[in-house]
Protein backbone atom coordinates (compact mmCIF):
# COMPACT_ATOMS: atom_id res chain seq x y z
CA UNK A 1 0.00 0.00 0.00
CA UNK A 2 2.79 2.39 0.88
CA UNK A 3 4.56 1.35 -2.29
CA UNK A 4 1.43 2.10 -4.29
CA UNK A 5 1.09 5.45 -2.54
CA UNK A 6 4.67 6.42 -3.32
CA UNK A 7 4.38 5.18 -6.89
CA UNK A 8 1.29 7.26 -7.58
CA UNK A 9 2.80 10.27 -5.90
CA UNK A 10 5.96 10.04 -7.95
CA UNK A 11 3.99 9.57 -11.13
CA UNK A 12 1.81 12.58 -10.47
CA UNK A 13 4.80 14.80 -9.71
CA UNK A 14 7.25 13.58 -12.32
CA UNK A 15 4.91 12.97 -15.21
CA UNK A 16 4.86 16.71 -15.75
CA UNK A 17 1.11 16.86 -16.01
CA UNK A 18 -0.36 16.76 -12.53
CA UNK A 19 0.70 19.05 -9.77
CA UNK A 20 2.32 21.92 -11.63
CA UNK A 21 -0.37 22.22 -14.26
CA UNK A 22 -3.03 22.16 -11.56
CA UNK A 23 -1.43 25.02 -9.67
CA UNK A 24 -0.90 26.98 -12.88
CA UNK A 25 -4.55 26.48 -13.86
CA UNK A 26 -5.60 27.59 -10.38
CA UNK A 27 -3.52 30.77 -10.64
CA UNK A 28 -4.83 31.49 -14.12
CA UNK A 29 -8.46 31.18 -13.06
CA UNK A 30 -7.93 33.46 -10.08
CA UNK A 31 -5.91 35.91 -12.16
CA UNK A 32 -8.62 36.12 -14.80
CA UNK A 33 -11.35 37.11 -12.31
CA UNK A 34 -10.11 40.72 -11.71
CA UNK A 35 -10.21 41.27 -15.46
CA UNK A 36 -13.84 40.27 -15.42
CA UNK A 37 -15.10 42.12 -12.35
CA UNK A 38 -12.66 45.04 -12.42
CA UNK A 39 -9.75 45.85 -10.11
CA UNK A 40 -11.87 47.11 -7.22
CA UNK A 41 -9.91 45.98 -4.16
CA UNK A 42 -12.83 46.11 -1.75
CA UNK A 43 -15.01 44.04 -3.99
CA UNK A 44 -12.19 41.57 -4.56
CA UNK A 45 -11.63 41.26 -0.83
CA UNK A 46 -15.30 40.50 -0.38
CA UNK A 47 -15.61 37.84 -3.08
CA UNK A 48 -12.01 36.62 -2.71
CA UNK A 49 -12.64 33.52 -0.58
CA UNK A 50 -15.35 32.34 -2.94
CA UNK A 51 -13.11 32.83 -5.98
CA UNK A 52 -10.20 30.99 -4.42
CA UNK A 53 -12.53 28.13 -3.52
CA UNK A 54 -14.06 27.91 -6.98
CA UNK A 55 -10.61 28.03 -8.56
CA UNK A 56 -9.38 25.25 -6.30
CA UNK A 57 -12.48 23.16 -7.05
CA UNK A 58 -12.05 23.48 -10.80
CA UNK A 59 -8.33 22.78 -10.76
CA UNK A 60 -8.83 19.78 -8.46
CA UNK A 61 -11.19 18.37 -11.07
CA UNK A 62 -8.70 19.04 -13.83
CA UNK A 63 -6.54 15.98 -13.36
CA UNK A 64 -9.15 13.70 -11.89
CA UNK A 65 -10.30 11.88 -14.99
CA UNK A 66 -6.77 10.54 -15.36
CA UNK A 67 -6.88 8.87 -11.94
CA UNK A 68 -7.47 5.39 -13.38
CA UNK A 69 -7.05 6.06 -17.07
CA UNK A 70 -3.27 5.64 -17.19
CA UNK A 71 -3.52 2.37 -15.24
CA UNK A 72 -6.13 1.17 -17.64
CA UNK A 73 -3.96 1.96 -20.63
CA UNK A 74 -0.82 0.19 -19.43
CA UNK A 75 -2.75 -2.71 -17.95
CA UNK A 76 -1.83 -2.25 -14.30
CA UNK A 77 -5.48 -1.65 -13.48
CA UNK A 78 -6.14 -5.34 -14.04
CA UNK A 79 -3.31 -6.17 -11.65
CA UNK A 80 -4.85 -3.89 -9.03
CA UNK A 81 -8.22 -5.56 -9.56
CA UNK A 82 -6.76 -9.02 -9.11
CA UNK A 83 -4.77 -8.04 -6.07
CA UNK A 84 -5.54 -9.62 -2.72
CA UNK A 85 -5.95 -6.37 -0.84
CA UNK A 86 -9.52 -5.06 -0.96
CA UNK A 87 -10.11 -2.86 -3.96
CA UNK A 88 -11.74 -0.23 -1.76
CA UNK A 89 -8.49 0.18 0.13
CA UNK A 90 -6.47 0.42 -3.07
CA UNK A 91 -8.80 3.08 -4.40
CA UNK A 92 -8.65 5.00 -1.14
CA UNK A 93 -4.85 4.94 -1.20
CA UNK A 94 -4.82 6.10 -4.79
CA UNK A 95 -7.16 8.94 -3.86
CA UNK A 96 -4.88 9.98 -1.02
CA UNK A 97 -1.85 9.94 -3.30
CA UNK A 98 -3.75 11.98 -5.86
CA UNK A 99 -4.77 14.43 -3.17
CA UNK A 100 -1.22 14.85 -1.93
CA UNK A 101 0.04 15.14 -5.48
CA UNK A 102 -2.44 17.66 -6.85
CA UNK A 103 -4.69 19.17 -4.18
CA UNK A 104 -2.07 19.85 -1.53
CA UNK A 105 -0.07 22.12 -3.87
CA UNK A 106 -3.30 24.03 -4.48
CA UNK A 107 -3.76 24.49 -0.74
CA UNK A 108 -0.18 25.68 -0.42
CA UNK A 109 -0.63 28.09 -3.31
CA UNK A 110 -3.86 29.53 -1.97
CA UNK A 111 -2.36 32.10 0.49
CA UNK A 112 -0.49 33.76 -2.36
CA UNK A 113 -3.68 34.05 -4.36
CA UNK A 114 -5.43 35.30 -1.24
CA UNK A 115 -2.92 38.16 -1.16
CA UNK A 116 -3.68 38.92 -4.80
CA UNK A 117 -7.34 39.13 -3.84
CA UNK A 118 -6.59 41.64 -1.06
CA UNK A 119 -7.92 39.32 1.64
CA UNK A 120 -6.85 39.88 5.25
CA UNK A 121 -4.87 37.35 7.30
CA UNK A 122 -7.84 35.69 9.01
CA UNK A 123 -9.56 35.14 5.68
CA UNK A 124 -6.42 33.64 4.16
CA UNK A 125 -5.94 31.32 7.10
CA UNK A 126 -9.59 30.34 6.98
CA UNK A 127 -9.43 29.61 3.26
CA UNK A 128 -6.37 27.44 3.77
CA UNK A 129 -7.94 25.57 6.64
CA UNK A 130 -11.24 24.94 4.85
CA UNK A 131 -9.43 23.94 1.66
CA UNK A 132 -7.25 21.45 3.48
CA UNK A 133 -10.31 19.92 5.08
CA UNK A 134 -12.65 20.16 2.11
CA UNK A 135 -10.48 19.23 -0.84
CA UNK A 136 -10.21 15.51 0.06
CA UNK A 137 -13.98 15.32 -0.39
CA UNK A 138 -13.59 16.63 -3.94
CA UNK A 139 -10.97 13.97 -4.66
CA UNK A 140 -13.15 11.18 -3.23
CA UNK A 141 -16.21 12.29 -5.20
CA UNK A 142 -14.07 12.67 -8.29
CA UNK A 143 -12.74 9.13 -7.88
CA UNK A 144 -16.24 7.83 -8.64
CA UNK A 145 -16.31 9.91 -11.80
CA UNK A 146 -12.82 8.73 -12.72
CA UNK A 147 -13.82 5.10 -12.25
CA UNK A 148 -16.80 5.67 -14.53
CA UNK A 149 -14.57 7.41 -17.06
CA UNK A 150 -12.48 4.26 -17.43
CA UNK A 151 -15.12 2.66 -19.63
CA UNK A 152 -15.89 5.79 -21.59
CA UNK A 153 -14.23 6.06 -24.96
CA UNK A 154 -13.75 9.78 -24.39
CA UNK A 155 -14.43 10.68 -20.79
CA UNK A 156 -12.86 14.00 -19.85
CA UNK A 157 -15.52 16.63 -19.90
CA UNK A 158 -18.43 14.33 -19.12
CA UNK A 159 -16.79 13.34 -15.85
CA UNK A 160 -16.52 16.96 -14.77
CA UNK A 161 -20.18 17.51 -15.62
CA UNK A 162 -21.20 14.47 -13.59
CA UNK A 163 -18.99 15.25 -10.63
CA UNK A 164 -19.47 19.00 -10.32
CA UNK A 165 -23.10 18.89 -9.08
CA UNK A 166 -22.09 16.51 -6.31
CA UNK A 167 -19.36 18.82 -5.08
CA UNK A 168 -21.79 21.70 -4.56
CA UNK A 169 -22.27 20.98 -0.82
CA UNK A 170 -18.50 21.03 -0.29
CA UNK A 171 -18.30 24.41 -1.97
CA UNK A 172 -21.25 25.82 -0.03
CA UNK A 173 -19.92 24.88 3.38
CA UNK A 174 -16.30 25.63 2.56
CA UNK A 175 -17.13 29.16 1.50
CA UNK A 176 -19.64 29.77 4.27
CA UNK A 177 -17.12 28.62 6.90
CA UNK A 178 -14.57 31.03 5.45
CA UNK A 179 -17.01 33.91 5.52
CA UNK A 180 -18.04 32.98 9.04
CA UNK A 181 -14.41 33.31 10.14
CA UNK A 182 -14.20 36.82 8.67
CA UNK A 183 -17.58 38.29 9.47
CA UNK A 184 -18.05 38.53 13.20
CA UNK A 185 -21.59 37.47 14.20
CA UNK A 186 -21.64 34.18 12.30
CA UNK A 187 -20.02 31.30 14.20
CA UNK A 188 -17.17 29.50 12.44
CA UNK A 189 -17.52 26.05 13.90
CA UNK A 190 -20.93 24.78 12.62
CA UNK A 191 -20.22 25.12 8.86
CA UNK A 192 -16.65 23.95 9.42
CA UNK A 193 -17.77 20.83 11.27
CA UNK A 194 -20.34 20.11 8.55
CA UNK A 195 -17.52 20.40 6.01
CA UNK A 196 -15.50 17.86 8.01
CA UNK A 197 -18.54 15.60 8.14
CA UNK A 198 -19.00 15.85 4.35
CA UNK A 199 -15.36 14.92 3.81
CA UNK A 200 -15.60 11.91 6.12
CA UNK A 201 -18.87 10.83 4.52
CA UNK A 202 -17.43 10.90 1.03
CA UNK A 203 -14.22 9.28 2.26
CA UNK A 204 -16.39 6.27 3.07
CA UNK A 205 -18.78 6.45 0.11
CA UNK A 206 -16.41 7.55 -2.66
CA UNK A 207 -13.86 4.70 -2.68
CA UNK A 208 -16.60 2.10 -2.22
CA UNK A 209 -18.60 3.40 -5.17
CA UNK A 210 -15.46 3.82 -7.29
CA UNK A 211 -14.42 0.24 -6.53
CA UNK A 212 -17.89 -0.96 -7.48
CA UNK A 213 -17.73 0.93 -10.78
CA UNK A 214 -14.25 -0.40 -11.53
CA UNK A 215 -15.31 -3.98 -10.86
CA UNK A 216 -18.34 -3.61 -13.11
CA UNK A 217 -16.39 -2.03 -15.91
CA UNK A 218 -13.69 -4.66 -15.82
CA UNK A 219 -15.93 -7.57 -16.76
CA UNK B 1 -41.29 0.96 -8.62
CA UNK B 2 -43.39 0.00 -11.54
CA UNK B 3 -42.10 -3.47 -12.22
CA UNK B 4 -42.12 -4.47 -8.55
CA UNK B 5 -45.68 -3.45 -7.81
CA UNK B 6 -46.86 -5.22 -10.94
CA UNK B 7 -45.17 -8.49 -10.29
CA UNK B 8 -44.86 -9.18 -6.63
CA UNK B 9 -46.08 -12.73 -7.17
CA UNK B 10 -43.74 -13.55 -10.00
CA UNK B 11 -40.94 -11.07 -10.03
CA UNK B 12 -38.54 -13.40 -11.80
CA UNK B 13 -41.05 -14.01 -14.59
CA UNK B 14 -40.66 -10.40 -15.61
CA UNK B 15 -37.05 -10.99 -16.53
CA UNK B 16 -38.48 -12.42 -19.71
CA UNK B 17 -39.01 -9.37 -21.92
CA UNK B 18 -41.78 -10.99 -23.93
CA UNK B 19 -43.86 -11.62 -20.83
CA UNK B 20 -43.21 -8.07 -19.73
CA UNK B 21 -44.28 -6.76 -23.12
CA UNK B 22 -47.61 -8.65 -23.04
CA UNK B 23 -48.25 -7.37 -19.52
CA UNK B 24 -47.49 -3.82 -20.62
CA UNK B 25 -49.72 -4.18 -23.67
CA UNK B 26 -52.59 -5.21 -21.39
CA UNK B 27 -51.97 -2.53 -18.75
CA UNK B 28 -51.09 0.47 -20.84
CA UNK B 29 -54.54 1.40 -22.24
CA UNK B 30 -56.06 1.23 -18.75
CA UNK B 31 -53.34 3.36 -17.26
CA UNK B 32 -53.54 5.89 -20.06
CA UNK B 33 -57.30 6.10 -19.59
CA UNK B 34 -56.94 6.56 -15.83
CA UNK B 35 -54.40 9.31 -16.43
CA UNK B 36 -56.74 11.21 -18.73
CA UNK B 37 -59.66 10.87 -16.33
CA UNK B 38 -57.61 11.95 -13.31
CA UNK B 39 -56.18 14.91 -15.18
CA UNK B 40 -59.65 15.98 -16.29
CA UNK B 41 -60.93 15.72 -12.72
CA UNK B 42 -57.85 17.37 -11.24
CA UNK B 43 -57.86 20.27 -13.67
CA UNK B 44 -61.61 20.77 -13.20
CA UNK B 45 -61.20 20.85 -9.41
CA UNK B 46 -58.17 23.08 -9.76
CA UNK B 47 -60.01 25.67 -11.81
CA UNK B 48 -63.23 25.37 -9.82
CA UNK B 49 -61.46 25.95 -6.50
CA UNK B 50 -61.45 29.46 -5.14
CA UNK B 51 -58.39 31.63 -5.55
CA UNK B 52 -56.32 32.34 -2.49
CA UNK B 53 -57.17 35.61 -0.71
CA UNK B 54 -53.54 36.67 -0.90
CA UNK B 55 -52.19 34.99 -3.99
CA UNK B 56 -55.30 35.33 -6.13
CA UNK B 57 -55.43 33.23 -9.26
CA UNK B 58 -51.72 32.39 -9.29
CA UNK B 59 -52.29 29.81 -6.57
CA UNK B 60 -53.47 27.47 -9.33
CA UNK B 61 -49.88 27.13 -10.48
CA UNK B 62 -49.44 25.03 -7.38
CA UNK B 63 -51.56 22.24 -8.87
CA UNK B 64 -48.92 21.67 -11.53
CA UNK B 65 -45.82 22.82 -9.70
CA UNK B 66 -46.07 20.75 -6.53
CA UNK B 67 -46.92 17.39 -8.18
CA UNK B 68 -44.17 17.88 -10.76
CA UNK B 69 -41.66 18.59 -7.99
CA UNK B 70 -42.77 15.49 -6.10
CA UNK B 71 -42.48 13.43 -9.24
CA UNK B 72 -38.99 14.73 -9.97
CA UNK B 73 -37.87 13.28 -6.65
CA UNK B 74 -39.90 10.10 -6.94
CA UNK B 75 -38.48 9.45 -10.38
CA UNK B 76 -34.96 9.60 -9.00
CA UNK B 77 -36.00 7.21 -6.25
CA UNK B 78 -37.33 4.82 -8.89
CA UNK B 79 -34.01 5.13 -10.69
CA UNK B 80 -32.09 4.43 -7.50
CA UNK B 81 -34.22 1.35 -6.82
CA UNK B 82 -33.60 0.19 -10.38
CA UNK B 83 -29.89 0.83 -9.90
CA UNK B 84 -29.93 -1.49 -6.90
CA UNK B 85 -31.79 -4.01 -9.04
CA UNK B 86 -29.11 -3.70 -11.69
CA UNK B 87 -26.19 -4.07 -9.33
CA UNK B 88 -27.54 -6.67 -6.94
CA UNK B 89 -29.84 -8.92 -8.95
CA UNK B 90 -28.65 -8.07 -12.45
CA UNK B 91 -32.32 -7.87 -13.34
CA UNK B 92 -32.43 -7.11 -17.07
CA UNK B 93 -35.46 -4.88 -16.77
CA UNK B 94 -33.83 -2.78 -14.09
CA UNK B 95 -31.29 -1.55 -16.66
CA UNK B 96 -34.10 -0.54 -18.97
CA UNK B 97 -36.07 1.04 -16.16
CA UNK B 98 -33.20 3.20 -14.93
CA UNK B 99 -32.28 4.29 -18.42
CA UNK B 100 -35.78 5.27 -19.48
CA UNK B 101 -36.66 7.01 -16.22
CA UNK B 102 -33.88 9.59 -16.60
CA UNK B 103 -35.43 11.65 -19.44
CA UNK B 104 -38.83 11.52 -17.71
CA UNK B 105 -37.27 12.76 -14.49
CA UNK B 106 -35.51 15.54 -16.34
CA UNK B 107 -38.84 16.50 -17.90
CA UNK B 108 -40.70 16.65 -14.60
CA UNK B 109 -37.85 18.58 -12.99
CA UNK B 110 -37.92 21.07 -15.84
CA UNK B 111 -41.70 21.49 -15.44
CA UNK B 112 -41.25 22.05 -11.71
CA UNK B 113 -38.50 24.61 -12.31
CA UNK B 114 -40.41 26.51 -15.00
CA UNK B 115 -43.72 26.61 -13.14
CA UNK B 116 -41.89 27.53 -9.96
CA UNK B 117 -40.24 30.37 -11.79
CA UNK B 118 -43.57 31.56 -13.20
CA UNK B 119 -45.05 31.40 -9.71
CA UNK B 120 -42.07 33.11 -8.14
CA UNK B 121 -42.30 36.18 -10.35
CA UNK B 122 -45.65 37.44 -9.00
CA UNK B 123 -45.14 36.11 -5.45
CA UNK B 124 -41.50 36.76 -4.65
CA UNK B 125 -40.93 39.43 -7.29
CA UNK B 126 -38.17 37.51 -9.02
CA UNK B 127 -37.87 34.68 -11.51
CA UNK B 128 -35.08 32.94 -9.68
CA UNK B 129 -33.37 33.05 -6.32
CA UNK B 130 -30.42 30.98 -5.19
CA UNK B 131 -32.38 29.50 -2.36
CA UNK B 132 -31.56 26.06 -0.99
CA UNK B 133 -34.59 24.28 -2.43
CA UNK B 134 -34.26 25.86 -5.86
CA UNK B 135 -30.54 25.26 -6.04
CA UNK B 136 -30.79 21.63 -5.02
CA UNK B 137 -33.57 20.97 -7.53
CA UNK B 138 -31.46 22.64 -10.20
CA UNK B 139 -28.59 20.34 -9.23
CA UNK B 140 -30.99 17.41 -9.57
CA UNK B 141 -31.84 18.60 -13.09
CA UNK B 142 -28.14 18.78 -13.97
CA UNK B 143 -27.65 15.26 -12.61
CA UNK B 144 -30.46 13.92 -14.76
CA UNK B 145 -28.90 15.50 -17.83
CA UNK B 146 -25.47 14.16 -16.90
CA UNK B 147 -26.85 10.65 -16.50
CA UNK B 148 -28.60 10.85 -19.88
CA UNK B 149 -25.34 12.01 -21.45
CA UNK B 150 -23.45 9.17 -19.75
CA UNK B 151 -25.91 6.61 -21.07
CA UNK B 152 -25.62 8.04 -24.55
CA UNK B 153 -21.81 8.01 -24.44
CA UNK B 154 -21.49 4.26 -24.12
CA UNK B 155 -22.21 1.67 -26.77
CA UNK B 156 -22.69 -1.43 -24.66
CA UNK B 157 -26.09 -1.04 -22.94
CA UNK B 158 -25.51 -3.44 -20.06
CA UNK B 159 -22.15 -1.93 -19.16
CA UNK B 160 -23.62 1.55 -19.44
CA UNK B 161 -26.43 0.52 -17.11
CA UNK B 162 -24.08 -0.87 -14.47
CA UNK B 163 -21.75 2.11 -14.52
CA UNK B 164 -24.54 4.66 -14.42
CA UNK B 165 -26.20 2.65 -11.63
CA UNK B 166 -23.19 3.42 -9.42
CA UNK B 167 -23.49 7.12 -10.20
CA UNK B 168 -27.25 7.09 -9.62
CA UNK B 169 -26.71 5.64 -6.17
CA UNK B 170 -24.03 8.19 -5.33
CA UNK B 171 -26.27 10.98 -6.57
CA UNK B 172 -29.12 9.76 -4.39
CA UNK B 173 -27.43 11.78 -1.62
CA UNK B 174 -29.11 14.80 -3.16
CA UNK B 175 -32.69 13.59 -2.60
CA UNK B 176 -32.74 13.96 1.21
CA UNK B 177 -30.99 17.28 0.75
CA UNK B 178 -33.83 18.49 -1.49
CA UNK B 179 -36.49 17.14 0.83
CA UNK B 180 -35.12 18.74 3.96
CA UNK B 181 -33.47 21.81 2.44
CA UNK B 182 -36.45 23.96 3.38
CA UNK B 183 -36.18 22.85 6.99
CA UNK B 184 -32.41 22.93 7.42
CA UNK B 185 -31.99 26.32 5.82
CA UNK B 186 -34.56 28.96 6.56
CA UNK B 187 -35.21 30.31 3.11
CA UNK B 188 -37.69 31.91 0.80
CA UNK B 189 -39.30 28.67 -0.32
CA UNK B 190 -41.99 27.60 2.11
CA UNK B 191 -41.53 24.45 4.20
CA UNK B 192 -43.50 21.27 3.66
CA UNK B 193 -47.19 21.80 4.24
CA UNK B 194 -48.89 18.63 3.00
CA UNK B 195 -46.92 15.66 4.31
CA UNK B 196 -46.36 16.47 7.97
CA UNK B 197 -46.59 14.58 11.21
CA UNK B 198 -49.24 16.91 12.61
CA UNK B 199 -51.42 16.78 9.53
CA UNK B 200 -51.49 19.08 6.52
CA UNK B 201 -51.48 22.82 7.24
CA UNK B 202 -52.96 23.58 3.87
CA UNK B 203 -56.66 24.32 3.54
CA UNK B 204 -58.80 21.36 2.33
CA UNK B 205 -60.14 23.63 -0.42
CA UNK B 206 -56.66 23.58 -1.98
CA UNK B 207 -55.67 20.17 -0.74
CA UNK B 208 -58.30 18.17 -2.66
CA UNK B 209 -57.37 19.28 -6.18
CA UNK B 210 -53.70 19.08 -5.24
CA UNK B 211 -53.96 15.46 -4.17
CA UNK B 212 -55.95 14.52 -7.27
CA UNK B 213 -53.33 16.19 -9.43
CA UNK B 214 -50.56 14.42 -7.52
CA UNK B 215 -52.17 11.05 -8.19
CA UNK B 216 -52.72 12.04 -11.83
CA UNK B 217 -49.07 12.99 -12.25
CA UNK B 218 -47.96 9.75 -10.62
CA UNK B 219 -50.11 7.63 -12.91
CA UNK B 220 -48.88 9.71 -15.85
CA UNK B 221 -45.31 8.99 -14.85
CA UNK B 222 -45.86 5.25 -14.61
CA UNK B 223 -47.74 5.19 -17.91
CA UNK B 224 -44.95 7.04 -19.66
CA UNK B 225 -42.32 4.98 -17.90
CA UNK B 226 -43.88 1.68 -18.94
CA UNK B 227 -44.31 2.90 -22.50
CA UNK B 228 -40.70 4.09 -22.58
CA UNK B 229 -39.49 0.76 -21.20
CA UNK B 230 -41.47 -1.07 -23.88
CA UNK B 231 -39.96 1.18 -26.56
CA UNK B 232 -36.48 0.63 -25.20
CA UNK B 233 -36.91 -3.16 -25.26
CA UNK B 234 -38.25 -3.01 -28.80
CA UNK B 235 -35.40 -0.72 -29.81
CA UNK B 236 -32.86 -3.17 -28.45
CA UNK B 237 -34.56 -5.99 -30.30
CA UNK B 238 -34.46 -4.05 -33.53
CA UNK B 239 -30.78 -3.31 -33.16
CA UNK B 240 -30.10 -6.97 -32.31
CA UNK B 241 -32.02 -8.04 -35.42
CA UNK B 242 -30.11 -5.55 -37.53
CA UNK B 243 -26.82 -6.87 -36.25
CA UNK B 244 -27.96 -10.39 -37.01
CA UNK B 245 -29.05 -9.39 -40.50
CA UNK B 246 -25.72 -7.70 -41.14
CA UNK B 247 -23.91 -10.84 -40.03
CA UNK B 248 -26.04 -13.01 -42.32
CA UNK B 249 -25.44 -10.66 -45.22
CA UNK B 250 -21.71 -10.79 -44.59
CA UNK B 251 -21.80 -14.57 -44.55
CA UNK B 252 -23.66 -14.75 -47.84
CA UNK B 253 -21.38 -12.35 -49.61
Amino acid sequence: MIALFLRDLKLSIRAGGGALIGVLFFMTIVAVIPFGVGPDLNLLARIGPAIVWIGALLSALLGLDRLFQAEREDGSLDLLLMHETPLVLTVAVKCLAHWVGTSLPLVIASPLLGLFMNMDETAIAAVMLTLIVGSPAITFIGAVGAAVAVVLPRGGLLVSILVLPLTVPVLIFGVSATYAAVQEPAPFMPPFLILVAITLFFAALGPAAAALALRNSAE
Amino acid sequence: MSENSLAITKFSDLANPTRFLTLVARLLPWMAGTTVLLFALGLYLGFAAEGDYQQGETVRIMYVHVPAAWLSMMCYTVMAASAIGTLVWRHPLADVSAKTAAPLGAGFTLIALITGSLWGKPMWGTWWVWDARLTSVFVLFLMYLGLIALNRAMDDPSKAARVSAVLILVGFVNIPIIKFSVEWWNTLHQPASVVRLDGPTIDPEFLRPLLVMAVAFTVLFFTLHLAAMRNEILRRRVSAQRRLAARMAAREA
